[in-house]
């Protein structure tokens, strides 16, 4: 009983291990000749594959880097520094980069129109009346299409919206693609303060869908002191380079929609 | 009839009266992937042929001898084991000598590994018991089959390309009516011989 299985066994361990020794001869024998700077690159990337600098892998880049003069800058949880030192170019440490989520309307904050029985995914959804249930047009659907698609599992769908978490996340920018609200957007880490809501709605009606959206009242661009905030119709937008974190904006904000990032 | 009358028959049937494409629908992966341009297409041929043969020779060789009647359970295994070695041989070796035909083929190249033609070749000519003249007038025959479908298959999408078709017909949809229709007329060729 146990001979048959020990030769066939057999069989199969010595054809590999001369098919094992020809390759091997083979390929040192036809060996290419690889840049010594292509392994050295490759180290420093993030090395997880996720496609958003826009090539097909990590190792793809490093060789468009080294052989065809790509942007060396494209990844953005790469050491830049390092692969700057190895293509002898000078480039700035990146700012690390998070994505979030523009919208602060869970379930239990957003009043629902109707229910939706369609399939679970925002990107059908974005097709039914007022891009889903939700009666806000502008807010998250909650299927979780960008949690699916993160490469990083950064993205969590709590109480039917989509969540990021900025430790995980490396700005591989998927999810911005992929949001058809286009509810994602991509900060600066250590951004301090977001407006979590992206409706372009009349205050009034702002109010009555959702208990925490902007109600443009405009509160937050006249006590900022840098300028940092502009309001683009109906909805207060900061700009993070000029941010400087006071916290005065969140602090007057009516509807608490300016959250400091937790 | 001749010796070589018969092979030169073997050598059309396989080719193309059960044309390894059109007829049996095997490796139709890079029948559709690789069908792009006439030239990369005459490149995955060769390197079908290439590999087709080879790997019928060799596992020619190793079910007689080493696998015999009590082990034919192995072939599978034994068999992809050769035919992953073989494409790997190939790819090393174009990645060398001919690197634009390698950045060409790209990923279709060591998917020959999995292509069920190569496969389902050294499968078949063990379970009808081929002698080692009629298993390489089969091999090459079928390859030879795979060549002319995929070239026949490239000319006419380059042509494709040319013209005005349906915005929903674009891409695959014509080329996978176009292959339906190659198939229909390999039909023509059933019962000949």
């Amino acid at each position: 009983m146990i001979v048959p299985i020990l030769i066939a066994a057999a069989v199969i361990v010595v054809i590999s291990i001369i098919i094992g020794i020809v390759l091997g001869v083979l390929s040192e024998k036809f060996k290419v000749e690889a840049d010594p700077r292509e392994e050295a690159v490759r180290g420093c990337l993030a090395g997880s594959n996720c496609g958003g600098c826009g090539y097909a892998g990590c190792d793809a880049y490093a060789k468009a880097i080294v052989e065809e003069n790509a942007d060396p800058s494209l990844c953005p949880s790469s050491d830049r520094v390092k692969i700057g030192e190895i293509m002898g170019v000078s480039l700035k440490a990146g700012k690390r980069m998070t994505a979030y989520v523009k919208c602060s309307g869970s379930c239990a904050k957003t009043n629902a129109d109707y229910s939706y029985f369609d399939e679970p995914d925002c990107r059908i959804a974005y097709l039914a009346p007022k891009h889903g249930a939700k009666k806000c047009a502008y807010g998250c659907c909650g299927f979780g299409t960008c949690a699916a698609i993160c490469p990083f599992d950064a993205i969590r769908i709590v109480d039917g919206l989509a969540v990021v978490d900025r430790e995980k996340c490396q700005a591989c920018g998927k999810c911005v693609a992929v949001c058809p609200n286009h509810l994602i957007e991509i900060i600066p880490y250590d951004a301090k303060y977001v407006v979590r809501c992206s409706s372009h709605d009349k205050g009034k009606d702002v109010k009555s869908a959702c208990s925490e959206g902007c109600l443009g009242c405009g509160m937050c661009m006249r006590v900022c002191e840098t300028g940092a905030i502009t309001m683009v119709g109906n909805l207060a937008a900061i700009d993070q380079e000029k941010c400087i974190g006071c916290g005065k904006c969140a602090e007057k904000c009516p509807s608490k929609i300016i959250k400091k990032r937790d | 009839m001749s010796y070589i009358g018969t092979l030169f028959i073997g050598i059309i049937s396989a080719a193309l009266v059960n044309n390894v494409v059109l007829s049996r629908f095997l490796g139709l992966c890079p029948f559709l992937g690789v069908s792009k341009k006439t030239s990369t297409a005459v490149g995955m041929g060769a390197a079908v042929i290439a590999v087709i043969s080879l790997s019928s020779a060799i596992t020619y060789f190793i079910n007689r001898y080493v696998l015999r009647e009590n082990l034919a359970y192995l072939r599978t295994i034994v068999f992809i084991l050769i035919i992953a070695a073989l494409v790997q041989t190939v790819e090393i070796i174009l990645k060398k000598k001919m690197p634009s035909l390698y950045k060409a083929l790209g990923v279709y190249l060591p998917l020959i590994t999995t292509n069920c033609a190569v496969l389902g070749v050294a499968i078949d000519s063990a379970q009808k018991g081929y002698n080692f003249a009629e298993t390489m007038v089969y091999s090459v025959g079928t390859a030879l089959g795979f060549l002319i479908a995929i070239v026949i298959m490239a000319g006419i999408r380059e042509r494709i390309e040319k013209n005005n078709i349906p915005e929903s017909f674009k891409g695959m949809p014509i080329v996978l009516v176009t292959a339906g229709l190659m198939a229909i007329a390999f039909v023509g060729f059933s019962g000949t011989l």
